[in-house]
């Protein structure tokens, strides 16, 4: 075990120096005009050319690969060119970070167990009442899209309940419909699936002699059942937990939250290179530890599972 | 055993243990044949589920009206501007009615051939990305799953393509080429695989070394055939689900892709610039029905699929067989 986890971090830093590299390069592939939002026609093209020197991109792109490498060894993410012109990038993002890993966990928090539990009782109620409610909800929230039913919940859920319609730092109503919100796909998802792996799992001939045997239901429904229609579950969870960190671009927009929702997608159009760079570093080194730790969860849900080599492996 | 005893024995059995069998034609038919067939029982079981009938005849006929909706008579065509005959203006945000079914846009566009010329190339994106995504993403899938060999080099290469963002790609494809519906399935197709791979390999990571397979591999079976025979029909309900799942996935990630931004172009009617469209309207209530239409639209495909994928996953577990 210690092997295949020393090799697939070998592995993982190999792929975060692809990544980075391939970012770099094909950010600086986009046109210079991009750097100059609207002021690109006003200036002359002297002006341009100092404007662009001092932002080291006139240099051929191996000397500033060579750079942002030397610098990222010192620790140093750099300071962001356009989004906040000067400001560390360190600096703009411990500012966001924590608004979106504490909305991400809640939510994740609030899916999995409302989730699981919802997928837990449509399994054991298979075409019964319950089953068909949940599943209705299910079919909604993945039918309707995401903008539109989100944006319904923020107009129709304040107007009834008197909470704040913009998220608000000092006034903690304001956390709960932007946290309870963004967990409505989350609940669907974990409920559609959890019902499904149970559903298969329950129709399996080890199940019966369980019950000819003589155990009692939930005693099946624990140890077997669950436990196995959890494990293709588990691969996903340690990244989605990490992922938390890139906040939900439709929730953050919607209530103004100072997140890192739709950052990247933000840095990238407006072509801030070292902002980019940071995120992508921050995202892919998170993104890759995900695959792996989910890796490591589902063989420990189900020991049957070996990720080394064994004899006979192909 | 003395070597006596051995010896009585061996000389009986030469005679009689081996025997040669005579080859009978009629016994041979009389145990080998059954009419079962896994797909056969497969469809007849989804045909019995009259909900998912139903849906899978709506997709249909609304797949094929979006084709035949453009010949019908007195149809507009969905880029036209049409002007209102008193004014000689815009006919801008003209609620429903007898001319124009589902009213116009914000700058005077028939809604109506819109839905429908943006439903075909929503569902034609889709169905093109989802057929790709299947065969792509199970095979890369199965064998990133089961040939430890290749773990990897399919882990670099999902982590590479999978970290990349989406829209550094997309914005320089923009920037070569006109956004179009060919740039859209490109880049969708690039990266839409990938989740289903990484489905598919969770799903054969959990059962490639369970006993059967151990079995399979001592007696030489090639990896191909215990990837077809062993590994995939084990997990035909729970893909089949994601199958299903993917098709209105594609058109929410196109509406997603529109909502930052870098969808189709505007005058490449879709459901994810339509409800976009609609979406910005949405504080004011008398033109809520630009939101309304195509967002009931997306809604009805993606409900049919999801209770088809239900229902044909269940039918695919050979124990609901009979």
């Amino acid at each position: 075990m210690i092997r295949y986890t020393l090799r697939r971090l070998w592995q993982s830093t190999v792929t975060v120096f692809i990544v980075l590299t391939a970012v770099f390069l094909l950010m600086r592939l986009l046109p210079v005009e991009g750097y100059f939002k609207d002021a690109y026609d006003k200036m002359q093209p002297e002006q341009r050319e100092n404007i662009l020197r001092s932002l080291g991109l006139l240099d051929p792109w191996y000397i500033q690969l060579k750079n942002f490498y030397a610098k990222l060894f010192r620790g140093d993410l750099g300071q962001s060119i356009v989004y906040r012109p000067k400001v560390p990038i360190s600096e703009i993002l411990s500012a966001k970070i924590p608004y979106s890993v504490k909305f991400g966990l809640t939510a994740m928090a609030l899916s999995l167990v409302l989730g699981l539990a919802m997928g837990v009782i449509q399994a054991r109620e298979k075409g019964k009442f319950w089953d068909k409610i949940f599943t209705a909800y299910i079919v909604f929230i993945n039918a309707v899209p995401a903008a539109v039913y989100l944006i319904f919940t923020q107009l129709y859920v304040t107007s009834v309940t008197k909470l704040p319609i913009l998220f608000d730092r000092t006034k903690p109503s304001s956390w709960i419909l932007p946290a309870v919100s963004m967990s409505f796909s989350g609940i669907a998802g974990y409920a559609m699936w959890m019902r499904r792996y149970m559903v298969d799992e329950l129709n399996k001939d080890y199940i019966k002699l369980a019950r000819a045997k003589g155990m009692s239901s939930t005693a099946i429904m624990v140890k077997h059942v669950m436990r196995n229609a959890f494990v293709p579950m588990a691969q996903y969870l340690p990244t989605s937990v990490l992922a938390t960190i890139s906040g939900s671009i439709y929730i953050e927009s919607l209530y103004s939250i100072p997140g890192m929702g739709g950052l990247l997608v933000d840095a990238i159009s407006i072509q801030d290179n070292t902002l980019v760079q940071a995120l992508v570093l921050i995202f892919s080194s998170l993104g890759i530890i995900g695959l792996f730790l989910g890796d490591v969860l589902m063989a420990l849900f189900d020991p049957r599972i070996k990720l080394e080599k064994r004899g006979g492996a192909r | 055993m003395t070597a006596k005893e051995e010896k009585t024995i061996s000389a009986i059995e030469e005679q009689e243990l081996f025997t040669f069998a005579e080859f009978d034609e009629e016994a041979s038919e009389r145990t080998g044949y059954s009419n079962y067939s896994y797909w056969g029982s497969t469809i007849r079981v989804f045909l019995k589920n009259k909900s998912a009938v139903t849906c899978l005849i709506i997709m249909i006929s609304l797949l094929a009206f979006t084709f035949i909706q453009p010949y019908l008579p007195n149809q507009k065509n969905p880029i036209t501007v049409h002007l209102d005959p008193n004014t000689g203006r815009q006919l801008m945000n003209h609620p429903p009615s007898k001319e124009y079914w589902f009213g116009t846009n914000s700058i005077g566009q028939d809604l109506w051939a819109r839905i429908w010329s943006g439903t075909r190339t929503s569902l034609l994106i889709a169905i093109i990305v989802g057929v790709w995504e299947v065969a792509f993403g199970i095979a890369f899938g199965a064998l990133w799953g089961y040939v430890r060999q290749l773990d990897a080099l399919i882990t670099e290469i999902y982590n590479v393509i999978h970290n990349i963002p989406t829209t550094i790609i997309m914005m320089l494809l923009a920037y070569i080429m006109r956004p179009s519906f060919k740039t859209m399935i490109l880049v969708m197709c690039a990266t839409g695989w990938l989740g289903m791979a990484r489905f598919v390999r969770n799903q054969i990571i959990i059962i490639r070394d369970r006993e059967y397979n151990l079995a399979s591999r001592c007696l030489g079976t090639p990896t191909s055939r215990i990837i077809m025979k062993n590994l995939l029909p084990y997990l035909v309900s729970v893909i089949v689900m994601r199958i299903a799942l993917s098709i209105p996935g594609t058109i929410g990630w196109e509406v997603f892709l529109t909502y930052i931004g870098l969808g189709l172009p505007i005058d490449t009617p879709s459901l994810g610039n339509l409800v976009n469209e609609g979406r910005r309207l949405i504080m004011s209530p008398s033109l809520r029905y630009q939101l309304i239409f195509p967002s009931a639209v997306l809604s009805l495909i993606t409900v049919s699929f999801y209770i088809m994928g239900n229902a044909f996953s269940d039918a695919a577990d050979p124990r609901n067989h009979w």
